[in-house]
């Protein structure tokens, strides 16, 4: 019989540890099929700071290593100028990147790091059991805001791609969604333009993925897509903020 | 070998370029500000490379991507800024990643000033992050002491693979002296990399297991066996790399005890001291952790005093008292936020405290 479909061998034959419904599966599987097509699986280097995706060493098969809170992308920078010819990337949650390590992710920008950063929006602090994260949005509730976010105390989310979009060594930035099949293989696409950037040395690149956390939003994992599909995306529109000429 | 009258900033910078630092990262802060502006324009000509970080928790962050990697690196800062290293620190002795970092140290608490301190002592030896851990901390008195340990520290760090901090003040770093440099180390290749650091996350390549380097460990046993693992190399540490020089005449009235730049005003006191008919000797700490609890076992039954002499409030004191035992009675003499005592100074009030032991 003709096979049609295999997991990659960037994913190690293990379970995770992720809850029902929560897409970090999606987005680890995507990351490691385009490191496998693009034959560097054997030549990436990657960074998985605090939060639910601290452990994605446990499932990612590349060289890997754990950071501090928020503090991803200056790891990966040192990591880059030891090892000029690897991929190298990190794997952010939005309590990391968007909140304890903003400064971290806009100076890598800024200074025009030649790493991916892959971003997980799941709206919530996950790990630490649902606590508002600057991507919360108005209205939705957290441990830290029961009655749901306000404008008031809490100011609006925060966009991410759209603030780096205005830095200039930011040169691809692409918001993408994993609420559904067909979102699912555009935020694949993203995924590989995002290294290819990065091969080609031409800056930057990010890519924000629109997640789940069905436990922490107290929804079941049918409703937390359905979450993505009406709260989520009309707040962070989908598409590409940035993106060098010939791409 | 031939001298060179160097800025203490600026051979600091030479001696971990020659001892093999390919990675500088660095944020501004006085009084250590020549040893960023030096590897900036130093460090690409060796083949390495330099990042004006945006913090110094970047910084320390970056140092510890790039020791991951494999690469040999180096920072500085001075006091506010190991404060705000310290996340990093802890996270480089958990998960076994060598750096070599030099703390150019000033007056504080807080912001405080910029002449020189001492009162970085319990930052630096207990441990100013969280957990359990110790990192090796070198105190030199001279600039060509401070070549030689900074020269020295990067086998140290890769060794034991553990931070190795040094811990200079404004003083040493502002003068200058007549210094001879050591011979420059060339980088290390990416093969050379792979073959001496083969947990160095590099990328797999043919290597049969991938590399983590990772400090979480979830499960209590778990991180309990992996502490243990810790200290049984800090044993090794503790016993292998403890320093210490003494200085006078065997049989001294009063010993002193003094580390870096202090030491050099001791030995002064201690001439004006012999002047005035007083025998006094000191004992002068090399390494602060490991502390060198074996020099205090030679205080013989002559000694009337033991004097801690710091910048700083009676830190190196709770080490000096450790130390003597209860034996002898332990006296302090020191300034802090940054004034310097004269030898005259310590000498009077040295004489003052043997005197109220009569
Ligand atoms: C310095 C520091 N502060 C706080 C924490 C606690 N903490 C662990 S995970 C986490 C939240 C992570 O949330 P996010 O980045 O959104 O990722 P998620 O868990 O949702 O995937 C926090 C605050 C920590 N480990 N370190």
């Amino acid at each position: 019989m003709k096979q049609v479909f295999a997991i990659t061998r960037g994913m190690l034959p293990v379970d995770t540890s992720y809850c029902p419904g929560c897409t970090h599966g999606v987005a680890h599987r995507l990351i490691m099929e385009c490191l496998e097509e693009l034959g560097e699986l054997d030549n990436t280097i990657a960074v998985s700071p605090i939060g639910c995706s601290i452990v994605a060493h446990q499932y990612m098969n590349i060289d890997m290593c754990e950071s501090a809170h928020g503090r991803a992308p200056a790891v990966a920078s040192g990591i880059r100028r030891v090892h000029p010819d690897k991929v190298v990337f990190t794997y952010q949650g939005d309590g990391d990147l968007a909140s304890i390590g903003v400064g971290e992710i806009i100076h890598a920008a800024h200074r025009g790091e030649k790493v991916t950063t892959f971003f997980i929006n799941n709206a919530i602090y996950g790990m630490t059991g649902g606590q508002m994260a600057p991507t919360t949005l108005l209205g939705q509730r957290a441990t830290t805001a029961i009655n749901g976010r306000t404008k008031e105390s809490n100011g609006s989310p925060l966009r991410m791609c759209e603030l780096l979009a205005t830095i200039d060594g930011a040169v691809f930035v692409e918001r993408v969604a994993l609420n559904s099949p067909g979102n699912v293989r555009k935020a694949k696409k993203a995924v590989m333009k995002a290294f290819e950037v990065q091969k080609n040395g031409l800056g930057f690149s990010f890519v924000e993925f629109l997640s789940s956390c069905p436990t922490n939003w107290g929804r079941a994992p049918y409703e937390a897509m359905e979450f993505i599909k009406e709260e989520m995306i009309p707040y962070y529109p989908l598409g590409n903020f940035r993106k060098p000429e010939e791409f | 070998m031939e001298k060179v009258l160097m800025k203490g900033n600026e051979a600091f910078a030479e001696a971990a370029i020659r001892g093999g630092a390919g990675f500088y990262f660095g944020y501004p802060i006085t009084p250590q500000n020549e040893i960023p502006e030096y590897m900036s324009h130093e460090l690409e000509k060796a083949g390495g490379s330099f990042i004006q970080a945006e913090s110094e928790l970047a910084a320390v962050n970056m140092a510890y991507g790039a020791a991951a990697a494999g690469g040999s690196v180096f920072i500085s800062t001075s006091s506010p800024g190991v404060a705000l290293m310290q996340e990093g620190i802890s996270f480089m002795c958990s998960s076994e990643v060598p750096v070599v970092m030099l703390n150019v140290s000033r007056g504080g608490p807080g912001v405080g000033g910029i002449q020189p301190g001492q009162a970085d002592y319990f930052q630096a030896t207990r441990g100013g992050g969280n957990g359990d851990y110790h990192v090796p901390v070198f105190a030199p008195a001279s600039i060509q002491e401070a070549i030689d340990m900074i020269y020295g520290a990067f086998e140290i760090a890769d060794k034991y693979q553990n931070p190795v901090m040094i811990l200079a003040d404004g003083m040493l770093g502002q003068m200058m002296e007549p210094v001879s440099l050591p011979e420059a180390k060339r980088m290390a290749t990416y093969e050379e990399i792979r073959a001496n650091k083969p947990w160095a996350i590099t990328g797999k390549g043919p290597r049969s297991e991938r590399n983590v380097i990772k400090s979480l460990r979830l499960q209590p046993d778990v991180l309990e066996a992996h502490i243990h693992r810790l200290f049984e190399k800090y044993d090794r540490m503790e016993k292998e790399l403890v320093r210490y020089e003494t200085y006078g005449e065997p049989d001294p009235e009063i010993v002193f005890v003094a580390f870096g730049t202090v030491a050099r005003l001791v030995a002064e006191t201690m001439d004006i001291l012999a002047e005035r008919g007083y025998k006094a000797g000191m004992i002068r700490p090399v390494t602060l952790w490991p502390f060198p609890f074996d020099a205090f076992a030679r205080i013989s039954d002559k000694t009337r005093l033991v004097v801690s002499v710091e910048l700083s409030m009676g830190q190196l004191l709770t080490d000096v008292k450790a130390a003597v035992c209860g034996r002898v009675p332990v006296g302090l003499i020191n300034r802090t936020g940054g004034v310097v005592p004269t030898p005259v100074e310590i000498a009077d009030r040295a004489i003052k405290q043997l005197k109220a032991l009569d």
